[in-house]
């Protein structure tokens, strides 16, 4: 279905958008298949309705909310980065509004001071959930004020229409300066909680998949490197990665101090 | 073992006087050849296609996609190789034997055809870049030695070089292709972000081929010991 979503220009990227069928094409959600190409033949099994996320943990209003009501939400569209941990980026034109805006309808404690979001689990309709790559459900986290920073996009849409199952419907994060894997598909659960949660790629290689996992090239992944990127469908990898993926003026402030090389 | 095969002297593997079984008429393989040589470039005439005409055929990421398909075409026909002594003792049969050269030399080709995409998609050509990669990253390091170790088995592979090193000799530089298809296999392994299927596919075959090796030259040996027990009484 197609949203009604303006433009935000002062959230978007002067650059050229990946073609759609790319975007929709071509992705990671191994609860469908570790294959690029797998989500795109067999997410659309999945089930999308009736939707609900439970929010949860250290808010003064817990609640459960249905996908129709953040639907209603006024939604805008984001022409972003999207730098994959594996060295491909694409620039995708997201719908959806800032994640703090969720956060706000429950109100986060003192004591949240982390996010941990958990995928949904549909052993009849994801066949990768029989292999055990991952721990699943899949869980991913950022801190506080990594989900509230106005980057961080709660997604409903992409290229003006509800997210196709492959891409994570009907709702997900977005968070640009971060490897795509930080950016959960599919959500049904957010708990606000007080200690760094475990997230699924760090259970799974903690050497390789750090829980920040923020753009960087100038760390390496322990197989490759991560200092140009293949902007897709080029055949050269010979787009320079930059630091937080191009948002560096925005985010950098949130690790001031902190040493990038150790908390990768 | 299996290179002594090459020889001129295909009386060697069949037993003197046992009947020759299942052969194709005589003179087949002249025509066969091509088509094999022709099925073997296939793959990669469907990425030069995909590349320049098509580019729909490799889809999102087609570097990638030729990376998979070279290294993946370089594995099988290294097992292909590996695969034609077995069936050979298996069968009975002698014409594998004629296609070897032909099938290891696509494993050479479909390697260099990996490299090469690896070299200029991924580097951009730069030698610098390539040596830190090669020398930094274990599953580069483990890729590259396997190609540099075909490379002399490649330039080997002529009837002119199997006269020159002497058939004996000749035999054990190319025992190097176990080590190789072991190091290939690993490279695969290490390479894959989680889902090791194909490595562990790539490698139970492998296991076979190499397995059966082992097992034919134990019974074999067997054999030797009893015939000269034989002999002795």
């Amino acid at each position: 279905a197609s949203l009604n979503a303006p433009r935000n220009a002062a959230f978007s990227v002067d650059a050229e958008p990946t073609a759609k069928k790319i975007v929709t094409g071509y992705n990671n959600f191994y609860e469908f298949g570790t294959g690029k190409y797998d989500p795109a033949a067999s997410a659309d099994a999945m089930k999308t309705r009736p939707w609900t996320i439970e929010i949860a943990g250290e808010v003064e209003k817990p609640q459960t909310i249905d996908i129709e009501a953040l639907l209603k939400m006024p939604l805008q569209e984001r022409l972003y980065r999207f730098r994959c941990v594996e060295a491909w980026s694409m620039v995708v034109p997201w719908v959806g509004f800032e994640f703090n805006q969720l956060a706000r309808l429950a109100g986060p404690t003192s004591k949240a001071k982390y996010v941990k979001f958990t995928t949904a689990m549909q052993p009849e309709t994801m066949p990768g959930l029989r292999i055990p790559v991952l721990d699943w459900p899949y869980t991913e986290g950022l801190r506080i004020d990594e989900a509230m920073h106005p980057l961080t996009l709660l997604t409903l849409g992409v290229y003006g229409e509800t997210l196709p199952n492959q891409n994570g419907a009907p709702v997900r994060l977005v968070v640009p300066w971060k490897y795509g894997f930080k950016s959960v598909k599919s959500i049904v659960k957010i708990e606000f909680v007080e200690n760094e949660p475990s997230t699924a790629w760090n259970k799974a290689a903690a050497n390789e998949y750090g829980f920040y996992s923020n753009v960087n090239p100038n760390v390496d992944h322990p197989r490759w490197s991560q200092k140009r990127e293949r902007l897709l469908p080029s055949l050269f990898a010979s787009r320079q990665t930059e630091l937080f993926n191009g948002y560096a003026d925005q985010v950098a402030s949130l690790y001031a101090g902190m040493d990038l090389k150790k908390n990768f | 073992m299996m290179a002594l095969a090459d020889l001129p002297a295909p009386a060697r593997v069949r037993k003197p006087g046992a009947p020759r079984r299942g052969a194709p008429p005589p003179g087949w393989t002249r025509w066969a050849k091509p088509l094999v040589l022709a099925a073997g470039l296939a793959p990669l005439a469907r990425l030069v296609y995909g590349v320049f005409w098509n580019p729909d055929l490799l889809g999102a990421n087609p570097a990638e996609t030729i990376e998979h398909v070279t290294g993946d075409w370089c594995l099988q026909f290294l097992l292909i190789t590996l695969a034609v002594t077995p069936l050979r003792r298996l069968s009975g049969w002698n014409w594998p034997i004629k296609f070897r050269r032909m099938l290891g030399l696509f494993a050479f080709f479909y390697g260099v055809v990996h490299l090469l995409a690896y070299v200029g998609f991924d580097m951009l050509f730069d030698p610098a870049a390539i040596g830190k990669d090669i020398w930094k990253r274990p599953f580069v390091t483990v890729g590259f030695s396997a190609l540099l170790l075909m490379t002399p088995l490649a330039v080997t592979s002529t009837k002119g070089w199997v006269r020159r090193l002497g058939g004996p000799a000749w035999a054990r530089l190319h025992r190097l292709v176990y080590a190789i298809a072991a190091l290939g296999v690993l490279h695969y392994w290490w390479l894959v972000k989680r889902d090791i299927t194909w490595p562990v596919a790539y490698a139970a075959m492998l296991a076979a081929l190499l397995g059966w090796r082992l097992w034919a030259r134990g019974r074999r040996q067997k054999a030797q010991a009893a015939r000269f027990g034989e002999a002795r009484s």
